[in-house]
């Protein structure tokens, strides 16, 4: 136990070290949101009728799916710590092993908030205008890093169930469409009605319309903001606890 | 001298219920002397990664028991994980991080006093011969090097057991002498080191006891003179352009023909192979080919086992061959 903040430190500043020089990945993390955020303000912006300024509305929602899909890439991290060996010298150590994945997980976060940062600057550029108090920017902050949390602890998990980097690979495009089917580009109200009552009750619109309640002044017109808030943190921290546990049973059972 | 790690009647399956398929470790035994180096030998599929890996706690034996410095690996595990260290098959390092950055973790997580592990990796590193690649990222050395850079990463803490499997495979010949002289520098040092290889001169070169493993149990453990000893010693190889050449020579040479080849043990010695080859010569067939060759593994089975050694494929899904 007194052993185990200083094995989690020192397996954050790996991830952090591992993910700092992973230039592609991180280029990818910060170029992919950018063009997203571009063509949805340019190309489908002048078409969207969302009540207010379209890039008011939308940048929460790029700054979801670039935090979901930075988050995706802790996937490929422990998959390739699973197969190269890595594991199985920890293993064999007096460390508490799954401490490989909080390392990867505080890196992730680490990460994301640098890339939302960036996303944020350049929809700044590109005229959002967010009115938040000091307060409310926290709290927009901390409601990101908690979905980030919680996609970060099931990209562990699949990094651990699955054999081949091309499949953890694959979990990013998951995480990248989840947030198509919510409230992050559109409306819930103009989608048709199946598909709505999934957009509605998935985890990710009550978090984007926490988000975007906090920083544009509720934009969207959200009727029960407090509402949406708390149920933003429940998904959050119920979906990271599971998965957590789930990441961490799965470790210590696969051999 | 007491033995620090045993193992008795090791026993595992990775087979699923009803099928045929034979268990890879079958009624396992083998003892590792304090302050020794035991190889364990054998061709691939033979047990030599299970019985590590057990033997290092990754993996529970299905029946059987197995001590490190008396702790059960099984109900002892954390405390046998304190003494000793393991280098896989894999060379486990952050290819992202210096060679530094990558000991200075390994002492973190080993537990070291935060102070003593600054100091520990520089003496590594020089004794390694990388402290001028040190702050580079790993992923630019050479394979020899990583490899150091591995077997150092397992002796931050002086363990009393280093087990290394396959510790020279896909090595080059000079990387294979810098790590054999590591090892025996390991082994001064007072640590006990339990090795696996393919290769019967590694177990030769650096193992005081050799167990030669076949289908997940030892069919012969002895020093490696004992082993050659039963093997016989090297052989002048004759190659023919026909049995009937083959035949002709082989009463000349006191040995029997084998197909076109005839071999005839011989000491090495120039004067010995100089007389064998005079014999040959005069009975004025020409053989189209002749070497000198030291036994290799697969004499050893031949000798040992009356087979040369099976590749099992019995081996679990995710584990490295």
């Amino acid at each position: 136990m007194t052993y185990l903040l200083r094995d989690v430190s020192t397996m954050t500043v790996r991830g952090l070290r591992l993910v700092s020089r992973d230039l592609d990945a991180m280029i990818t993390a910060v170029v992919l949101p950018v063009i997203i955020l571009l063509m949805f303000v340019l190309v489908f912006g002048g078409a969207m009728d969302t009540g207010t300024g379209y890039i008011n509305y939308v940048t929460p929602g790029v700054i979801l799916l670039a935090a979901g899909f930075g988050a995706a890439s802790t996937a490929a991290a422990v998959e390739h710590d699973m197969s190269s060996g890595m594991v199985e010298r920890l293993r064999s150590m007096p460390v508490t092993a799954w401490t490989v994945l909080s390392g990867h997980v505080a890196a992730s976060l680490v990460k994301n908030l640098v890339t939302t940062a960036i996303v944020f600057g350049v929809s700044i550029l590109m005229g959002f205008r967010p009115e938040a108090s000091a307060l409310e920017w926290l709290a927009a902050v901390g409601m990101i890093l908690l979905f980030v949390g919680w996609i970060t602890w099931l990209a562990a998990l699949v990094g651990v169930l699955v054999r081949s980097p091309e499949a953890a690979g694959g979990f990013s495009f998951f995480v990248m469409f989840l947030p198509y089917v919510s409230s992050a580009f559109v409306p819930v109200d103009t989608l048709p009605g199946w598909l709505r009552g999934f957009a509605e009750h998935q985890p990710v619109t009550p978090v984007i319309e926490t988000v975007r309640g906090l920083l544009a002044g509720d934009a969207a017109g959200g009727a029960d903001p407090v509402g949406a808030a708390v149920l933003a943190v429940v998904w959050c921290l119920g979906l990271g606890l599971l998965f957590a546990v789930a990441a961490g049973l799965a470790f210590r059972a696969r051999r | 001298m007491a033995a620090i790690v045993t193992a008795e009647g090791l026993h595992k399956s990775f087979a699923r219920r009803g099928s045929m398929s034979p268990p890879v470790l079958d009624k396992l035994d083998l003892e590792l002397e304090e302050g020794s180096v035991l190889a364990l030998l054998g061709p691939n599929g033979a047990g030599k990664t299970t019985t590590v890996r057990i033997l290092s706690t990754l993996l529970r034996p299905d029946a059987g028991r197995a001590t490190v410095a008396g702790f059960d690996v099984v109900r002892d595990a954390r405390r046998v994980r304190e003494i000793i260290s393991l280098t896989g098959q894999q060379v486990a390092v952050d290819d992202k991080l210096s060679g530094t950055e990558n000991l200075t973790m390994m002492g973190h997580l080993a537990h070291l006093p935060r102070r003593v592990v600054r100091g520990r990796v520089a003496e590594l590193l020089t004794a390694f011969d990388l402290a001028d690649a040190a702050h580079r990222q790993v992923g630019t050395w050479s394979g020899g090097m990583r490899r150091r850079l591995d077997l150092a990463a397992g002796l931050l803490t002086r363990p009393r057991v280093m087990f290394l499997d396959e510790p020279t495979t896909g090595l080059d010949p000079r990387s294979r002498q810098a790590l054999w002289d590591v090892v025996r520098g390991v082994v001064e040092q007072g640590t006990s080191v339990f090795l696996t290889t393919q290769y019967l001169e590694e177990a030769d070169r650096l193992a005081q006891r050799v167990a030669l493993v076949d289908g997940g149990r030892v069919v012969a453990e002895g020093t490696p003179a004992q082993l050659k000893r039963e093997v016989g010693d090297a052989g002048v190889e004759l190659t023919f352009a026909s049995a009937s050449d083959a035949g002709q020579v082989a009463p000349a040479v006191a040995a029997t023909a084998d197909g076109a080849r005839v071999r005839v043990p011989t000491d090495g010695s120039v004067a010995h192979v100089r007389s064998v080859l005079s014999v040959v010569e005069a009975t004025g067939v020409t053989p189209d080919h002749w070497e000198v060759r030291a036994p290799t593994l697969d004499d050893v089975f031949l000798a040992l086992t009356g087979h040369v050694g099976q590749e099992h494929s019995a081996r679990p899904a995710g584990v490295a061959a």
